[in-house]
């Protein structure tokens, strides 16, 4: 499928971004032509290579030994980029 | 007395022998860093570097040092190290501090090494030359005109430029390997999951890998027991005791060793020449050298492009202007969302994002995405194939050497230039860069030797017995 405009702005708008007309027109350009590389992909075989069922599965920690609540909190709390007391500050939401 | 073109071995031999103090030495490595700030490969200097000589000379006194106390060390911009700024070299993180240490870091702060500075990188990782760093570029130490390559360009100058013994990076799909070609460095990716990704910023976590680049393979052995093993905090980490390599190195190991010939056919004629000199050092060296074809090398990078593009796009989906970062206008919740995005990621990250949302998109999953992750083992059945014959792959790292800052400006030439790096990041193998020689432009050119998963002694030996026998 070849890239439009069209497609670049809804995946930007996915993405959360906005791009200018100038950047769509280059991103547009650079998209189709990597996109019809990376589409080499589809010729490997669907025989091939099926991953095992069971190969990756989750890690986890077992539920237990909590840290101290609070004691990370004004170090995180200090990167946000505007914050009220012990509180990330946004707009209103909704 | 003279403490230049020190290595991490003769650097411990002499603060132990207290020839030099750690004070001297961070001194004289500051100064040098300083001097030589036209190559832009630290962002930033850190101002404790004193201070944290002065916690070495303690271990050193008391008799606990450990190979790399003292030694001043320069670590990638995206590695955290907690209190200090880590941008990624970014706009959006551009003043961020980081809120832990990386696992690498505690057990760098542990041994009681002196981590000089952050260094430039390619913004978020991606990139092969570090021009994409929001901060400028970085100059190749062998020639100015050319780049250290990337994206671990400002680490790889740093040791070649003598700014700092040694240096960690970062390597997604060789973004250790190259740079140290480029740089005439030692690079080395370990096997996935050997060494903990715990506060390396993401990229593409299923890609990802830090790793040493150092002066020679010794101290790449040395950096990296130093850093690997398990870690808890990392859910992909490796449930394995680590081995240490270092004290087990053996250089007259002789093994079986399987050159990708359409490989070495395919790269530039320098590299070429460079390589057969390698083939006949590793002959020399007493190894069995085999010929052997890999397929066309288009499906590693077209697999890779969708993977890590879509990994990324997940990835950097956590930078929203909410928590840390960057933030921009603050209309509403979306339009803070889209104005700290739009602001704050550069070009190329913008372009892998939304590669990477379209592949992962509707009606295009199964088509891309599902598609590599089969194509990814289909790749990982070669090297198992040729693994049963042989014990390590030679193999060029790079097509070329430095290239020119800016000849590369199309994306998909600079993707290309990745094609021998790649392989090993969707398979997870270790992969180590060795410098060969120059080329006749004077610029350093790298060979590649791969291991079998967690093969990282065998690796090293390997790759010992060859820089030997070069005598570079």
């Amino acid at each position: 499928m070849e890239i439009e405009i069209k497609d670049v702005e809804h995946l930007a708008g996915l993405a959360r971004m906005v791009v200018s007309d100038k950047e769509k027109e280059l991103l547009c350009h650079d998209l189709r032509e990597i996109l019809a590389y990376v589409s080499q992909v589809k010729e490997v075989s669907v025989a091939i290579g099926e991953p095992e069922p069971g190969e990756l599965h989750n890690v986890m920690r077992d539920d237990v030994n909590p840290h101290e609540s609070g004691i990370h909190t004004e170090t995180l709390v200090s990167a946000a980029p505007s914050r009220a007391g012990n509180r990330v500050s946004v707009k209103k939401i909704l | 007395m003279d403490i230049s073109n020190l290595t991490i071995k003769k650097a411990h031999s002499i603060l132990v022998a207290k020839e030099v103090s750690a004070r001297e030495l961070a001194e004289r490595y500051l100064k040098e860093a300083h001097a030589k700030s036209g190559l832009n490969a630290y962002r930033e200097i850190f101002d404790d570097v004193i201070a944290q000589a002065g916690e070495a000379q303690k271990l050193i006194d008391a008799g606990t040092a450990t190979m790399v106390t003292g030694i001043p060390l320069a670590i990638k911009d995206n590695i955290l190290i907690k209190g200090k700024i880590a941008s990624a070299s970014s706009k959006m993180l551009e003043n961020y501090r980081a809120s832990y240490d990386a696992g690498v870091t505690e057990k760098l702060r542990r041994a009681g090494s002196i981590l000089v500075g952050r260094t430039n990188m390619d913004e978020f990782a991606m990139g092969s030359s570090t021009e994409s760093s929001f901060y400028g570029k970085t100059l190749n130490p062998h020639n100015p005109k050319c780049v250290p390559g990337g994206s671990s360009g400002g680490s790889a100058a740093a040791v070649a430029g003598g700014i700092a013994i040694a240096a960690l990076g970062s390597d997604t799909g060789g973004s250790i390997r190259q740079p140290a070609a480029f740089c005439g460095c030692v690079g080395l990716k370990p096997t996935y999951g050997k060494v903990s990704r715990y506060g390396l910023g993401a990229y593409s976590s299923s890609l990802d890998q830090i790793g040493p680049i150092t002066q020679n393979v010794e101290d790449a052995a040395i950096l990296y027991d130093i850093i690997a093993g398990h870690e808890p905090k990392d859910s992909t980490s490796a449930n394995m005791a680590h081995q240490s390599v270092a004290t087990t190195l053996n250089a007259d190991r002789k093994m079986t060793i399987a050159v990708i010939e359409n490989y070495l056919n395919e790269a530039s004629p320098e590299v070429r020449n460079r390589m057969m000199d390698g083939i006949k050092a590793l002959e020399k060296a007493g190894h069995k050298i085999m010929y052997r074809n890999f397929i066309n090398s288009k499906y590693d990078i077209a697999t890779y492009y969708v993977i890590a593009t879509a990994e990324a796009s997940a990835n950097l989906s956590r930078y929203d202007g909410v928590r840390y970062g960057n933030r921009g206008s603050n209309e509403n919740l979306k339009e803070m969302f889209i104005q700290s995005r739009s602001l704050g990621f550069g070009e190329e990250v913008k372009r892998r994002i939304l590669l990477g949302t379209f592949v992962l998109s509707s009606g295009y999953y199964d088509a891309y995405y599902i598609k590599a992750q089969k194509a990814r083992h289909f790749i990982k059945a070669q090297y198992e194939a040729i693994f049963k014959e042989a014990d390590l792959i030679f193999m060029p790292v790079t097509p070329t050497s430095a290239f020119e800052f800016g000849s590369k400006a199309d994306p998909l030439e600079m993707y290309l230039s990745d094609i021998y790096t790649i392989s090993l990041n969707l398979t997870g193998l270790p992969g180590i860069s060795i410098p060969l020689g120059m080329d006749s432009k004077g610029l350093p050119v790298g060979g590649q030797l791969i291991g079998q998963a967690y093969g990282e002694q065998a690796l090293l030996d390997g790759a010992l017995s060859l820089e030997r026998e070069l005598g570079l």
